[in-house]
This record gives C-alpha cells, structure tokens and sequence, in this order.
C-alpha cells in the first residue's frame, strides 16, 4: 500500500528554494522607531558602549545597535545604501564624502583626540621624544597613511622634520596598539583615548604636536529609517552628559 | 645448506601460527590451504614485511630471521623474488620500469637495468608491451610483467601468491603452463602459495597443507589423494583429477572414454569430477547417464556424516556417499558396484 | 555507456551555487577603473606587493612541502599514543580566525614571545615586521591543506606497493621517492595548489604577526586591504590582479594535474 500523504522529495525540494526566497525578500529592515544604528569609529567602542547605555536608560523601550568599524568603511557602507541612522567619523574628510552625496546635513564636530607616542609599559627602549622615530635600529610602527592615525602622525613627522625609520603601517589604531602591548614594536604613534585604554603601554606626550589633534563629526544621516531616533542621540551625545562621557575616556572636547 | 628452511612462528590477537617450512633447490612447493589459513602471513614473514616472534628462517645458508638471536634482513636485503596476490604492479611506471625497479635498487644504472629488464619481458612474449602502464594490460599480460619482475633480480627464493586466481579460464591456462616452464627451470627454491588444489597439484613437486596457521600435513598429490590427513585435505584430496586428451565432447583418459558436455575443447585437458558427483548403483542403472562403468570398491573410509569410497579399474576415482547409502547398498571393501556420472559434472579445461 | 544525468532539483541548486561564487566577481568587474588599470597596476605599491607576495606564497608552499609531507605520513602510518590529538592541532589553523593564528603566532614567536625571545637572544633575528615572518604567517595557516591530502592520500594507498617495493630491494627513501610520493602524485599536487593559494590569499595571520610595510612585508592582500580605506581604485585593481593570477594557476594546474586521473 502506498501511502500518498508522503512528501515526495521534489516537492520537498521546491518548498524548500520557495522558502528560501521568501525569507531572503522579508530580510529588508523595516521603519522602527525603538531602534536607532549608529556606525561608529573603532576608536569610539568604549565611549559610545557607555553612551549607548546611558541613552537607552534615559529613553526606555528604545534600542541603540552600535556598528563599529574604521571610519572609510562605515562611509562605504553608508554610501552603499546601508539603512544607518546616525554617522560618528574620526575623520572629517571621510564625513565630507558622505556630506558631499548628500547622505548627511550639517555634520557637528563631538570630540578631539590627540596623538601621543605608545610604548611599551617600563619603556624598554628608553624612547625619549618624536625624534627617536628616525632611529633605524628601533622597532617603530604607524597606521597606514590612509586612517586618519597615520596621516596624523605622518602630518606631525613632517612638521618636526624627523624622516621615520618606520617597520610597519599597521592598517588600524587598534592592530598598532597590539604590537605595542606584546612589546614587538618599541614605539608607535597612537591616540592618548587608546593608552588611556591599554594597561600594558604608556603614552609620552608630543608637545611639538599641540595643535594637531585628530577631530571626530557626528551627523545624522539624511535619509534615516528612524530620523527622529537620529536626532535624539546626537544631541545626547552633544549634551553635558554626553560629554562628560566623552572626555572621561580621553577625549578632548570640540 | 642450500635451499630454505623456515620455521615461522608468530602470534596475532589470537591467532597462532607456526609453519615449517623446508624447500630444496629447484624444488616447486605448494602452500595449500583455505582463506584465513595463514597463507597471507607466510609471504608476509618470508618476505620480511613481518618479523618473526620465534622461529628462524634461512636462505641458502645465511640467516634472514632469528628473533633469538635477533638476527633480522629487512625484506630489501632478502633477495626474494615475489608475484604478489593482484599482481601489486606500481600503476604509474610503465612495464619496463616496473621490470627494471628491482635492478635500479640493487645499484644498476638505468640504461643497463632498463635492458636487461627488456630482456625478460621479451622471454615471458611480453617485449612489445614495455611501454605500457599496468593500466593498459590484459590480467595475462600484467601476470607476465610480475613474473618478469620476480625473475629479473635473479633471486634466491620464488614466491607466487596466488598467481593465476585473478585470471580468467582461458588465460589461466596459458599461463599455467608459463609458469610450470619457468618454475621447472628456476634453480631455486619456489614455493606457490594457493588455495586451489588443481594448481598446487598440477604446479608443485610437494604439497604443505595449511590449516588454522599450521601445517597439517607434506606430501605429494598422491601422498595426500591417497591417505589424506585431515578433513580438509580430504576435501580437496577427494577431487578426481584426470588428464587426458579432448576431442568433439569426449576426453580419453588412457583408453578410458569420458562423455562431457563441453565440446568445445580440444586437445590436452584436466577433466575434474567432484566426488559428490559420482553415483554408485548395485545394478546397472536406468536413464540418461552416458558415463557407466562396472567397478571395485577397494576402500571404504568413514569421515563422520559422509563415506568415501576408493573405487578401482577402469578409472580409479574417488566418490562420496551418506552412511544410509553405505548400509542400504551393503557396501564393503570389495564390492563390485555400477558407476554413474552425468556428463555435466565433468568439468573441462584446456592444459 | 550513457552518462548519467543529474535530477532537476540539484541542477538548479548547483546553478545558484554557481551564481553565488560568481556574484563577487561580478560586483569587482562592474566597478573596475578599466581605463586606469594599467596606470594603477604599474604603481610601486602595487608592484612590491606582488612581488611579496608571488616570494612569500611560494615559500610558504615550500615550507609546508618540508614539513607537512612528513607530518601527513606520520599521520597516516605511524602507530603513537595522541595521534588524533596531533591531528586536530594540524587542523586548528583551518578553524581559527587568521587573526588569532597571527596573535598567537607574535606570542610565541614574536621578540618577546616565549620561542621568539630566546631565539632572538641568540641570534638576533626578528621574524615579526620581516618577510621570514609573512612566510610562518601564511605557511601556518595554509600547511593543514597539504597535510590533510597527503594524510588522506597515504592512508587509501595499499601498503602492499611499498612492501612489494620493499622485497625488490627499496630501503625506505627510495620506497618513498619513487613509490609513495608518486602514487600519491594527484593528491600530493591537489595539496600543494591548495596551500599556495591559501598563502596567496592569506592577510589575517599575516598582517597581524608579521605587520605591513610597502616593500617588505606588505602583500597584495594587505595592500588591498590598506587601499580600500582611501583608494579604491587601486584595491579593485589590486583584487583583479589577484583574481586573474589564481584563475589562471588554479584552472592551468588543475587540468594538468588531474585530467588524466
């Protein structure tokens, strides 16, 4: 006797590749007011985690997702159409392309960071000041030219003539800050909210640098699934509280 | 000393085996026996691809295995020469090389090895195939290349394991006789290992029967044909095995005429009758059989559940029949009983 | 013989497996500078990073081929207590996320790792930040797919070729030469273009233990890498580059290798 209830593995099959696409259409995100993604610089993880959890006790039922990552490629991400409703870039230039094709109004600068030297803690090289970057017999590292970090630094190295006897562009801050930790390299350029957050390096400060600190815009992006959520948390994050969160972390303000 | 005296003794989760062994010059053995027997284990320890746990194995005089003395040849010193169960050619050399491996190894150049390898596929009538990959050649061809590649290094002991069960009918023939020639001119010891009684009995001067990793019994065909020493080799001894010559269906085994089914064949054969086959009848007997003769029971022996009668002139065969038959047909040493073998159960095959 | 046809259901399947391995390329072809490419690929950067990586993914083959043949082998034949135990520390780098390969790497092997400092004492060599380094780096994450084969290979060779090599007079090496490493051949070749495309591709690992300097330790992956933070022209050039390189050895290879299995 045959039992003819049986699903037949075609069918099956067919259910299954109709499934398939069904879910994959229902994926888009839909408007939703209790949720707000912010993309975030990778140097703002500890600050904004704080903020984020700051903002949300103060605004029940709404839900901040943090997307973190290096600020070119939020950027991308964002010009690619991803449904992000607030921007906060380490680097003005990179909120500017996103200005430029419209995506972005008025982008208000929220923190500075400034740039310090990191070695490793107990300073094993005797590192004594941005001169020392052009001793070829140190183990000296960077970021790439083309994060804000290393443009930075590479900015103040011209401005005090040193040519650096560099070993590596590490691609982020964060990858830098590593080396430096394990003590594989002897000394990099980083910013102070990184040493501030690393228990193994300390900072020397560049007081030839003064003036150049690495600024940080915020922007709510134009055509944000949750425009009104946008706008709160900016101004959170440009209010007194927001902040005091900010430069607790060692930020300086705009 | 001349010649291989091996004792082999060893040991395998369980399973004991202890064979004796010993081989004059020129002397073709057969290593009989079932599957599981330990015949495997025999290459395996004579070759040196397993040591022994006991026992002592000499060839022509030198030591190969003595774990009391812990004397030990790797098998790449031994100088034995071996056909492998399935051949074990190396697929990805031609024929030639593969001829030629064993020469290269013992510190011949390439160019000298390569001719004198073609040398001995050109004796076994495979010189035309040296260019070939295993791959490419028929199961006759590919026995012939493993047979030149035991020969070629001139060794001290032949092995065939096996040789002509992955051969079909027509094939095995042929090279059956191959290898007959080649055994009987090899002035070393050989040993074939088998578990085909035609091919022991048809290829060796001496059978071992192997049984249960021991050695159950030595002799020659008829030694074991005539008193058989246990069971098995009663089994296999019972095989009435007959040549003769064929023509259109009839094969004449002396002045002995047996009617076959097989026409086909022609010339000198081995005729095969099981004993099981053969019926024995107080008086002649009715219906088709074209095979009937009148004979003598010589012996009666008792094996259990079955009897095995020795019957004498015109053809002595051996047949098999129940206790029941014994006592209903009164048989005893001396009777004279009809024979009957159907024409189909006389199995035919070219020599 | 007729050949057997495939049901309708996995045609279509593998159609959009198909679709799916092609997508990526598609999105790099559709946004490719063409008309700059020849500018673009003639840059220094680009250049350096592809002669980094052409030295770098060949030594790391290299190295993988001593040590991960004998490792395969040993995996396959040798009898030792803790041998599945070996068998999953060969396969980790295949699990890990490169980055921490490349972390745990800078551990033991950087200046201050517990290997790497007493080495460094003794010799003076630094491995991170140099292209010794981008050779461990890429080499231990890519071996595991040459041992894998080999261990794969070996283990469905019959025993009985190397015994019948054995009884023709072959002591172990010339067994292994002109017996095991030939019959294995397919597998063995499979093995390596694995592993060498693997260290082509490699960046986790690589950028994390051995660093990214133009020239020195920078390959295409890190380059391309770098570039698409600014420039993106030049990573989709460089990707291009990378895309034809491997297309190129891994389909010409292929068919030579393995056709005529």
């Amino acid at each position: 006797m045959r039992n003819d209830r049986t699903i037949r593995p075609k069918s099956w099959l067919t259910f299954l590749m109709v499934a398939v696409v069904v879910i994959a259409a229902c994926g888009g995100r839909q408007a939703d007011r209790s949720l707000i993604l912010v993309s975030a610089a990778a140097s703002l993880t500890d600050a904004f985690a704080e903020i984020e959890e700051e903002f949300e006790a103060a605004n029940p039922g709404v839900d901040v997702q943090l997307n973190i990552g290096g600020s070119s490629q939020l950027q991308h991400q964002i010009l690619e159409g991803a449904p992000v409703d607030v921007f906060a870039s380490a680097n003005p230039t990179v909120m500017q392309t996103v200005v430029d094709v419209g995506l972005a109004l008025d982008p208000i600068l929220f923190a500075g960071s400034r740039l310090q030297i990191g070695v490793p803690n107990g300073n094993p090289a005797r590192i004594g000041g941005i001169g020392d970057f052009a001793n070829g017999d140190l183990l000296l590292g960077l970021c790439a030219e083309t994060v804000p970090c290393g443009s930075l630094a590479r900015e103040i190295l011209a401005a005090v003539g040193v040519e650096a006897a560099i070993d590596t562009s590490e691609p982020d801050v964060r990858s830098l800050l590593t080396k430096l930790e394990e003590g594989e390299l002897d000394a990099g350029i980083v910013y102070s909210t990184d040493i501030i957050a690393s228990r193994d390096v300390t900072g020397i400060a560049i007081p030839e640098a003064i003036d150049l600190i690495a600024e940080y815009p915020i922007a709510a992006i134009s055509d944000a699934p949750n425009p009104t959520g946008a706008r709160d948390f900016v101004a959170f994050v440009l209010s007194e509280k927001g902040q005091q969160i900010i430069t607790a972390h060692g930020f300086t303000a705009p | 000393m001349t010649g291989l005296k091996a004792d082999l003794g060893l040991s395998r989760g369980g399973f004991t085996f202890g064979v004796v062994l010993s081989i004059d010059p020129g002397q073709t053995a057969a290593l009989l026996g079932p599957n599981g027997a330990g015949k495997t284990t025999t290459v395996e320890t004579l070759t040196g691809l397993a040591g022994l746990e006991s026992g002592r194995i000499e060839l022509n005089g030198r030591t190969l295995d003595d774990p009391n003395h812990k004397v030990f040849v790797p098998p790449e010193q031994r100088q034995i020469g071996v056909v492998f169960q399935d051949l074990v050619l190396f697929p990805h050399i031609s024929a030639l090389d593969n001829v030629a491996f064993g020469l290269r190894g013992r510190g011949l150049d390439r160019r000298v090895a390569r001719q004198r390898a073609a040398e001995w596929l050109d004796r076994l009538g495979v010189g035309s195939l040296a260019g070939r990959r295993p791959a490419d050649l028929s199961g006759g061809e590919a026995q012939r290349v493993a047979l030149a590649r035991a020969l070629v290094i001139d060794p001290d002991l032949l092995l065939l394991d096996e040789p002509l069960s992955a051969l079909d009918a027509s094939t095995r023939v042929d090279l059956r006789r191959l290898l007959a020639d080649h055994l009987a001119e090899f002035p070393g010891p050989s040993l074939v290992i088998t578990h085909d009684p035609a091919e022991a009995f048809l290829l060796a001067d001496v059978i071992h029967v192997i049984e249960d990793g021991a050695i159950t019994q030595v002799g020659t065909a008829d030694d074991i044909r005539l008193s058989p020493g246990t069971k098995y080799a009663a089994d296999l001894a019972g095989l009435n095995l007959f040549e003769g010559s064929a023509s259109d269906g009839t094969v004449m085994v002396g002045s002995h005429p047996l009617q076959t089914a097989d026409t086909s064949a022609d010339g000198d054969v081995v005729a095969t009758i099981h004993p099981r086959a053969i019926s024995v009848h107080r008086s002649h007997p009715e219906g088709s059989p074209r095979n009937t003769w009148e004979t003598t029971v010589l012996r009666v022996e008792h094996y259990g559940d079955r009897v095995r009668l020795q019957l004498g002139a015109p053809l002595p065969l051996t047949a098999e029949v129940t206790p029941g038959a014994v006592d209903a047909l009164r048989i005893e040493e001396g009777s004279v009983l009809w024979v009957s073998i159907k024409a189909t159960e006389i199995e035919v095959q070219p020599q | 013989m007729s050949r057997r046809r495939n049901p309708l259901g996995v045609v279509i399947l593998a159609v959009i497996g198909l679709f799916f391995f092609t997508i990526p390329l598609i999105g790099l072809l559709a946004r490719a500078p063409w008309s700059d490419l020849p500018d673009l690929l003639s840059s220094e950067i680009v250049l350096d990073a592809l002669r980094l990586s052409l030295i770098s993914s060949l030594g790391a083959t290299a190295l993988s081929a001593l040590l991960g043949i004998p490792l395969g082998l040993m995996l396959a034949r040798a009898e030792f207590p803790g041998r599945s135990v070996l068998r999953g520390l060969v396969l980790l780098p295949l699990v890990l996320p490169p980055v921490v390969a490349g972390t745990a790497l800078l551990f033991a092997l950087g200046r201050r790792g517990v290997i790497g400092e007493p080495i460094n004492e003794v010799t003076g060599l630094v491995l991170p930040f140099s292209i010794w380094g981008v050779i461990i780096a890429a080499a231990l994450v890519a071996m595991p797919f040459l041992v894998i084969s080999v261990e794969s290979a070996v283990r469905n060779l019959d025993p009985r070729f190397e015994g019948a090599a054995a009884t023709l007079g072959a002591g172990k090496w010339r067994t292994l030469r002109a017996v095991t490493l030939p019959m294995i051949g397919p597998s063995l070749a499979a093995g390596l273009l694995l592993t060498w495309a693997r260290a082509f591709g490699e960046f986790g690992a690589t950028i994390t233990f051995a660093g990214n300097l133009q020239g020195r330790t920078q390959t295409l992956p890190l380059a391309v890498f770098v570039a698409l933070e600014q420039d993106r022209d030049t990573a989709i050039a460089i990707s291009l580059v990378m895309v034809a390189i491997s297309l190129s050895v891994l389909i010409l290879l292929r068919d030579r290798w393995w056709r005529a299995r």
